[in-house]
C-alpha cells in the first residue's frame, strides 16, 4: 500500500489522533532487550573499517556553545573537511551544525577551503526548548535559510506534545517544512529525553514524518539521556514501517552522547538490522556529534597502522 | 559497498579437549569395565570431539555405590557446609564460564551468543541461589525436618547440557542427596568438564558421579534397586517408559518433558517487540526448546500485517559457524535429529500448510535446519500436535480470546505459553485459563532459578527450580 505522507492526516485534531491510534504500542522492556542484544553485535576488521569510515561520513560535526566565535567554527569547518590531515583517505564528514548566527561563517569558510560540498545545518525554532512565538522560529529558520543553511534542525513543541495539543506540534512543523521549501532538507528535534516513554518517541515520530519531516532527530544535546541505544531503534522502527506505508523513505539522526567507536558501530548495527541496508548512507542516517570524529579518527589510525598513535596524532579542533 | 559483518569467531584455544574420556565415580576418573566407547562429534562440522567410555550395568552399580558412600558423608555434613561447596562450584564455574561456553558450543552447536550470554551465567546462577538454600530447608515450607531421598539417578538432555545438569545437580547437592548423573549421548563434553570442577572445588568423593552412554545406560540407572528417586528431562516417550518402570517402587520420580507451547498474540500486542519474542520462542537454541513457543495463536485480523514483520525479521537471522559470536541460530545437534525435524516440516507440506524459510545459506558440512514457519495450519495437522524440536513454527489464527484458549489448550502437552497485549487485564484473564507450567506475558523463554519450572498433562511431573523444585528432592515433603 502506498500512500503519500499527506494522505495519513490531514493535520486536524481528530485526524492526527486516529492516525496516531493506528500504531502498535511498544513494550519498553522487549525495545530495551532487543538494543541490548543488538549491542553484542561484534564488528571485526574489514566491517570494522567499512564501519568507522561510513560513520566519519555521517557526522553533523556540531558546535553549540554561546561560546562558539569565528575562529571556532572555522576550525570544525576545516576539520570537516580534512579530518586527518595526514590521511587524504578520510573522508570529509556528512555536515557542519551550528547555530543560526555562525551559519555563514561555516558556509564562507567550506566555499573558499574546498568544503562546496559540506552542507551546513542550523538549528532553529528556539533552539534547544523551542519555547517562543512562531514569529520568532519564523525568522529564526527563514535568516539561516538565507545565510546558506541548506539543512534545518528544528525542535518540536514537547510541551505541547506532552499537554495533547498535537495540531500545534505538527501545524509548526508544517509551517517550517513550507519555509524550507526545496532550499533546505528539515530535521525535526523530538527532544526524546523529555518525551520519555517509547510509545511517546514513536508517537512523535511518526507525527513528524506525516507533516513533512525528512530526518528525525533524537536530540538538541541539552538535555540527558539522549540517543539512548532503545530510542534509536524505536525511531529506526518508525521510519522503516512509515517507508512501508507510505513508500517514502526519511532519515534518522541520533545526537548525543555518541562518543565512541563503539558507540557508533552500535548505531550502525542497529540501522543495518532494524531499518535495513537502504539507510546505510548519509543521505538518510547522521551522527550529530563532535568529539566521536577523533576516536574514530584513532581507532582508523589504528587500524592502518597497527598501533594507537594516541591523542596527540588527531587535531584538537 | 554494504555493511557486511567479518567472521568474528571465539577461539577454541580455551578449551583442552582429551581424546578418551572416562567415566567420574567416586571422586576420580575411571576406565568403564568393558571398555566399550563411542564418540561424539561436533555438529557443525561432523569432527569427532573426542571418544566417551561406554557405562554397562556393571559401571552403574559401581557408581551407584560410590554415591552411596558419598551420601554417608555428604548428608550428615552441616548444611551451612554443603552451601560453601555449592558457592565453591558457582564461583569456578564463573571463573571457567569461557572454557565452558566454547566447549558447550562445540558439543552441542549451539552459538557463542547463548551460550556465554545464557546457558553458562544461568548454570552458575542455579548453583548460587540453590547453595543459599542449603542451610534453610526448614524454611521452605516443605516441613519442619525435610529428608533428602538419597541417591538420586539423573538423566539429562542434550538441548541445555550443562544448564541441565545445574538444574538437576544443584537443587539435589543443596538438599544433601547424592547423585549418579548421565549426560546425552551427543554432548557429554561439559559434564565432564563440571566432574573435573567438582574435583577442583574439593567435593567429597561419591557425591556427584558422572556416567556416559546410551539409552541402556539411563535404563540401567532407572532400574537400580540402589536409586530412591529419579529425575528425568527428555522426550515424553521415554518418560512414560521411566514411569512404567519405576511403577511399584518406592523412587521418587519428577519428569521433564515435552511441550507444544502456545505463543498467544492479541490485536494489541507490541508487534516490534512480538516479533522478537515469537523469533526467540521458537528459533532461540535452533528451537531445541522443551517449552519453545513452536505454536503461534494469532488473531485472524492482524495476521498478515504480524507476518510480513515477521518474514522480515527472520532475514536479518545470522545462521553458520556457531562459535561466531555474531551467528543467532547454530547447527541441529544430530543427523536425527534433523531427520525428525525434516520428516515432520514435510508432513507439513503434504498435509497441505503453506512453508516460509527464510534464505539462509546452508554450511556443507554440518546439520542445518533453516529457520522456518507454516501458515495455513488447523489444529488437524500433525506440525500442530507433535514436537518438532527444531526451528520450525506453526501459525494458527483465532477470532476471539475464548477460541484462542480453546486452541492452545487443546494439546497432550501443557508446559509453557506466551500471550502478547499491551492490555494487563487481558493477560491475567489468558493466564488464569491457560493449562501450562510456565506462562510468559510479552516476553518469552526467560528463565530464573527462583521460579518454578514444570508441565501439565504430558509435558512433565513435578518442577524444577524456586521451592517447588527443592521440595522434588526432600523425602516426606508436602
Amino acid at each position: 500500500m502506498v500512500t503519500t505522507a499527506g494522505a495519513l492526516t490531514d493535520g486536524s485534531l481528530s485526524s492526527i489522533k486516529g492516525f496516531l491510534k493506528t500504531l502498535s504500542p511498544v513494550d519498553q522492556v522487549g525495545a530495551d532487550a532487543r538494543a541490548a542484544m543488538l549491542a553484542t553485535r561484534s564488528i571485526k576488521t574489514a566491517s570494522k573499517k567499512w564501519a568507522i569510515d561510513m560513520a566519519i561520513s555521517m557526522i553533523d560535526l556540531t558546535t553549540l556553545e554561546g561560546a562558539d566565535t569565528d575562529g571556532k567554527v572555522k576550525a570544525i569547518c576545516n576539520k570537516a573537511i580534512r579530518p586527518d590531515p595526514t590521511d587524504p583517505s578520510v573522508p570529509h564528514v556528512g555536515a557542519i551544525c551550528v547555530y543560526n548566527d555562525m551559519v555563514s561563517v561555516a558556509r564562507k569558510h567550506l566555499d573558499e577551503s574546498g568544503g562546496h560540498d559540506i552542507p551546513v545545518a542550523a538549528v532553529s525554532t528556539a533552539f534547544p526548548s523551542g519555547r517562543a512565538s512562531l514569529e520568532v522560529k519564523e525568522r529564526d529558520t527563514k535568516d539561516a535559510i538565507a545565510n546558506g543553511a541548506t539543512e534545518i534542525d528544528m525542535v518540536i513543541d514537547r510541551g505541547a506534545f506532552l499537554s495533547g495539543d498535537l495540531e500545534k506540534v505538527f501545524s509548526e512543523i508544517v509551517y517550517i517544512k513550507s519555509l524550507c521549501g526545496d532550499k533546505a532538507h528539515l530535521k525535526v528535534i523530538l527532544e526524546t529525553g523529555e518525551l520519555v516513554t517509547y510509545d511517546n518517541v514513536r508517537k512523535a515520530s511518526f507525527l513528524a514524518m506525516a507533516a513533512g519531516a525528512d530526518f528525525i532527530k533524537t536530540s538538541t544535546g541539552k538535555v540527558a539521556p539522549a540517543a539512548t541505544a532503545p530510542v534509536v531503534l524505536v525511531m529506526l522502527e518508525a521510519v522503516r514501517d512509515f517507508h512501508q506505508m507510505t513508500g517514502v523513505r526519511i532519515g534518522v539522526k541520533p545526537a548525543g552522547g555518541i562518543r565512541t567507536t563503539k558507540d557508533a558501530i552500535k548505531q550502525l548495527v542497529l540501522v543495518k538490522e532494524t531499518a535495513g541496508d537502504e539507510w546505510l548512507n548519509p543521505e538518510l542516517f547522521r551522527i550529530g556529534a563532535s568529539a566521536l570524529l577523533n576516536d574514530l579518527l584513532m581507532q582508523r589510525q589504528k587500524l592502518t597502522s597497527g598501533h594507537y598513535g594516541g591523542a596527540n596524532y588527531v587535531t584538537l579542533d | 559497498m554494504t555493511f557486511e559483518y567479518s567472521s568474528a569467531p571465539e577461539s577454541k584455544a580455551i578449551v583442552t579437549i582429551d581424546p578418551v574420556y572416562k567415566l567420574f565415580i567416586g571422586g576420580k576418573f575411571v576406565a568403564p569395565k568393558g571398555g566399550k566407547t563411542f564418540t561424539t562429534i561436533n555438529p557443525a562440522t561432523e569432527e569427532v570431539l573426542a571418544k566417551i567410555a561406554y557405562a554397562e550395568k556393571s559401571d552403574v552399580d559401581k557408581a551407584v555405590k560410590a554415591a552411596q558412600e558419598g551420601l554417608k558423608v555428604w548428608s550428615k555434613m552441616a548444611p551451612s557446609e554443603r552451601g560453601k561447596y555449592l558457592y565453591r562450584i558457582a564461583r569456578i564455574m564463573q571463573e571457567r564460564a569461557r572454557e565452558f561456553a566454547v566447549l558447550e558450543t562445540m558439543d552441542n552447536g549451539k552459538p557463542i551468543r547463548e551460550t556465554r550470554d545464557i546457558d553458562i551465567p544461568l548454570s552458575a546462577a542455579h548453583f548460587f541461589y540453590h547453595a543459599g538454600w542449603a542451610d534453610k530447608l526448614e524454611h521452605a515450607g516443605v516441613g519442619s525436618n525435610p529428608k533428602p531421598y538419597g541417591v538420586v539417578g539423573q538423566i539429562i538432555p542434550w538441548n541445555f547440557p550443562l544448564l541441565m545438569l545445574a538444574w538437576k545437580v544443584a537443587p539435589a547437592l543443596a538438599t544433601g542427596n547424592s547423585v549418579v548423573l548421565k549426560p546425552a549421548e551427543t554432548t557429554p563434553l561439559t559434564a565432564l568438564l563440571f566432574a573435573q570442577v567438582c574435583q577442583q572445588a574439593e567435593l567429597p568423593a561419591g557425591v556427584v558421579n558422572i556416567v556416559t552412554g546410551d539409552g541402556a545406560t539411563g535404563a540401567a540407572i532407572v532400574n537400580h534397586p540402589g536409586i530412591n528417586k529419579i529425575a528425568f528431562t527428555g522426550s515424553t516417550d521415554v518418560g512414560k517408559l521411566i514411569a512404567r518402570s519405576v511403577a511399584g517402587t518406592d523412587k521418587g520420580l519428577t519428569l521433564e518433558l515435552g511441550g507444544k507451547g502456545a505463543n498467544i498474540v492479541f490485536e494489541d500486542a507490541p508487534l516490534d517487540e512480538t516479533v522478537e519474542g515469537i523469533v526467540n520462542g521458537i528459533f532461540f537454541n535452533q528451537g531445541h526448546v522443551c517449552c519453545a513457543g513452536s505454536r503461534l495463536l494469532v488473531q485472524e485480523n492482524i495476521q498478515d500485517e504480524l507476518l510480513e514483520k515477521l518474514k522480515r525479521r527472520m532475514s536479518q537471522i545470522r545462521l553458520g559457524d556457531p562459535l561466531d559470536k555474531n551467528t543467532d541460530i547454530g547447527a541441529i545437534n544430530s543427523r536425527e535429529q534433523l531427520e525428525k525435524i525434516t520428516e515432520l516440516a514435510i508432513s507439513g507440506d503434504t498435509e497441505g500448510a503453506e512453508r516460509f524459510s527464510a534464505a539462509c545459506t546452508i554450511p556443507a558440512k554440518g546439520f542445518w535446519y533453516p529457520p522456518t514457519f507454516f501458515t495455513g495450519v488447523t489444529q488437524a495437522h500433525r506440525i500442530a500436535r507433535e514436537e518438532i524440536f527444531g526451528p520450525v513454527l506453526s501459525v494458527i489464527s483465532f477470532r476471539t480470546p475464548q477460541e484462542a484458549i480453546e486452541k492452545a489448550n487443546n494439546t497432550p502437552f501443557g508446559l509453557s505459553a506466551g500471550v502478547w497485549t499491551d492490555k494487563g487485564s487481558r493477560i491475567l484473564w489468558t493466564a488464569k485459563h491457560l493449562r501450562a507450567g510456565v506462562i510468559w506475558a510479552n516476553t518469552f523463554n526467560k528463565f530464573d532459578p527462583a521460579s518454578p519450572f514444570g508441565g501439565y498433562k504430558e509435558s512433565g511431573w513435578g518442577r524444577e527450580g524456586g521451592r517447588h523444585g527443592l521440595a522434588a528432592y526432600l523425602k516426606g515433603a508436602k
